[in-house]
């Protein structure tokens, strides 16, 4: 089939996606975008993706295998150490300063930011007096993120990672082990509040004083990632932190005078007062 | 009496290695002229911890400069990009780069594969595909979709190589690539960005 007409079938399945079910993958990046269609297209033994639009729009059911494709559920427990130990050596004692806290996770997928997260600030003395929120667009993931269940073969990397970060305590600590799965302790979630936001097309919802948002906006195109910073930047309070993954930067945004390097290599910054 | 068929213009090259990569490329990047004006694209295989170190050793031996490729970046002559250890490197079809954490692909992230398909999509027939050592599979597929998207596939010798397995594999999925040797596949390149 010519590629012509499978970036047509593309762009025609985004749209009906947008308005039949208000998941807007429009601006989303193409190239990463089409490779994950025509996988779908191919795993879900769809002739064509046409043939995928058309189950979809008749069939609900449908859209939660299609978001699985479209949306990318890779995560990990202390990704890039050195990001946490950052945040633990620069940003907390800054935070410290505050009476209550409230710290953003945008596009938090199954958890695993999250859980880092909570377990770097109640080392650190801050989980009790900092509200969580964990957003992300698909559901499924952020089931997962609440429930806290992963599988025990993955603990090892989470917990050197847990370690390189400068971690205080053991992982250990933190879930208990049963059937091949590691069941996160409840506590570390009591104060996360897990919900529904897209930074696509959703709005600001609180005043943040740190925002993570990791390795969500490289699936952006520009305008998309320019939307997304502005968003942040409307969100955070004065001289708020945002923490971005290792390989994304302001540099090539129009809101980076908003925002000065805090901790440049590795990607954190703080918002600048006019 | 029938014409050759004339291909457009080489608007971009991309090169896979593995295993044996590092003196590979310390052969060819080098060989690169000064007036080399075609961008490049590398995805090595290394430990996903480690940064890449290569590009800063090649960044001293080559007349050509050498960067990791960023996110959003745009594409410009005379400049070899290499994937960001872990992440996957795509080129979009307006000629931009982008970095994604999807899934590794045949146990790789950079995957030869994911870059390959994604620039054989952008460039069609203006692109120039060159596999070389490896002891994997990745990069048979994609330099499948180079040669399917009417582009040239090169193919290391598999009996010169520090690792054939990766090169045989590639041979296998595109029988009509071209095989040289390391040095060949070097003075092809230079050819290439000079005569344009
Ligand atoms: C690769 S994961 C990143 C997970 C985690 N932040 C990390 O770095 O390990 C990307 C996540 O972004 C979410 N996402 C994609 N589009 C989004 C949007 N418009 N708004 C919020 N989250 C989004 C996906 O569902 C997915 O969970």
């Amino acid at each position: 089939m010519p590629e012509a007409v499978v970036d047509l079938e593309i762009q025609l399945l985004l749209e009906a996606l947008y308005q039949r079910y208000h998941y807007d993958f429009r601006h989303y990046a193409r190239a990463s975008i089409k490779r994950r269609l025509v996988q779908a297209r191919d795993q879900l033994a769809f002739p064509t993706i046409s043939a995928m639009q058309d189950r979809v729009l008749h069939d609900p059911s449908m859209l939660p295998r299609l978001l699985d494709y479209l949306t990318v559920q890779v995560s990990e427990m202390f990704r890039d150490p050195s990001y946490f130990r950052a945040l633990r050596e620069s940003v907390l004692p800054h935070l410290k300063t505050y009476p209550s806290l409230k710290v953003w996770i945008a596009g938090s997928s199954t958890g695993e930011e999250v859980y880092s997260l909570a377990i770097l600030f109640r080392e650190e003395g801050l989980y009790d007096r900092t509200l969580f929120y964990a957003t992300d667009i698909n559901p499924e993931a952020l089931a997962a993120a609440e429930a806290g269940v992963y599988p025990l073969d993955r603990i090892r990397k989470f917990t050197e990672n847990h370690q390189k970060s400068g971690g205080r305590s053991s992982l250990s600590d933190y879930y208990t082990a049963a059937y091949g799965r590691a069941v996160f302790d409840k506590t570390l979630r009591e104060r996360v509040v897990f919900s529904d936001h897209s930074l696509v097309t959703d709005a600001v919802f609180a005043e943040m004083h740190l925002i993570s948002c990791r390795n969500v906006m490289i699936y952006f195109d520009r305008p998309l990632q320019d939307r997304a910073i502005g968003l942040f930047h409307d969100s955070l309070a004065r001289k708020g932190f945002l923490g971005l993954g290792s390989k994304e930067s302001l540099r090539f945004s129009a809101h980076a005078g908003g925002f000065s390097d805090f901790v440049p290599g590795e990607k954190i910054y703080q918002r600048r007062e006019p | 009496m029938s014409a050759a068929p004339v291909k457009p213009p080489v608007k971009a090259v991309v090169i896979g290695a593995s295993a044996g990569a590092v003196q590979a490329l310390l052969t060819i990047l080098p060989a690169l002229p000064a007036s080399f004006a075609l961008p490049v694209l590398v995805v090595v295989h290394v430990p996903p911890d480690r940064d890449n170190v290569l590009v800063s050793l090649l960044q001293a031996k080559c007349r050509l400069t050498v960067k990791e490729a960023e996110d959003k970046e745009p594409l410009v002559g005379g400049t070899v990009f290499f994937a960001p250890s872990d992440y996957h490197l795509l080129v979009e079809t307006d000629g931009t780069l982008a970095i994604s954490t999807d899934e590794p692909v045949n146990y790789s992230r950079p995957s030869i594969d994911v870059l390959f398909e994604s620039a054989a999509d952008a460039f069609g027939e203006a692109l120039v595909g060159v596999v070389l050592t490896g002891a994997n599979h990745d990069g048979a597929a994609g330099l499948r979709a180079v040669t399917q998207a009417g582009g040239t596939a090169i193919v290391e010798d598999p009996n010169f190589a520090h690792s054939r397995a990766m090169p045989l594999a590639a041979l296998e999925a595109s029988p009509e690539a071209a095989i040289m040797t390391i040095d060949a596949i070097a003075s092809y390149l230079s050819s290439l960005g000079t005569t344009r």
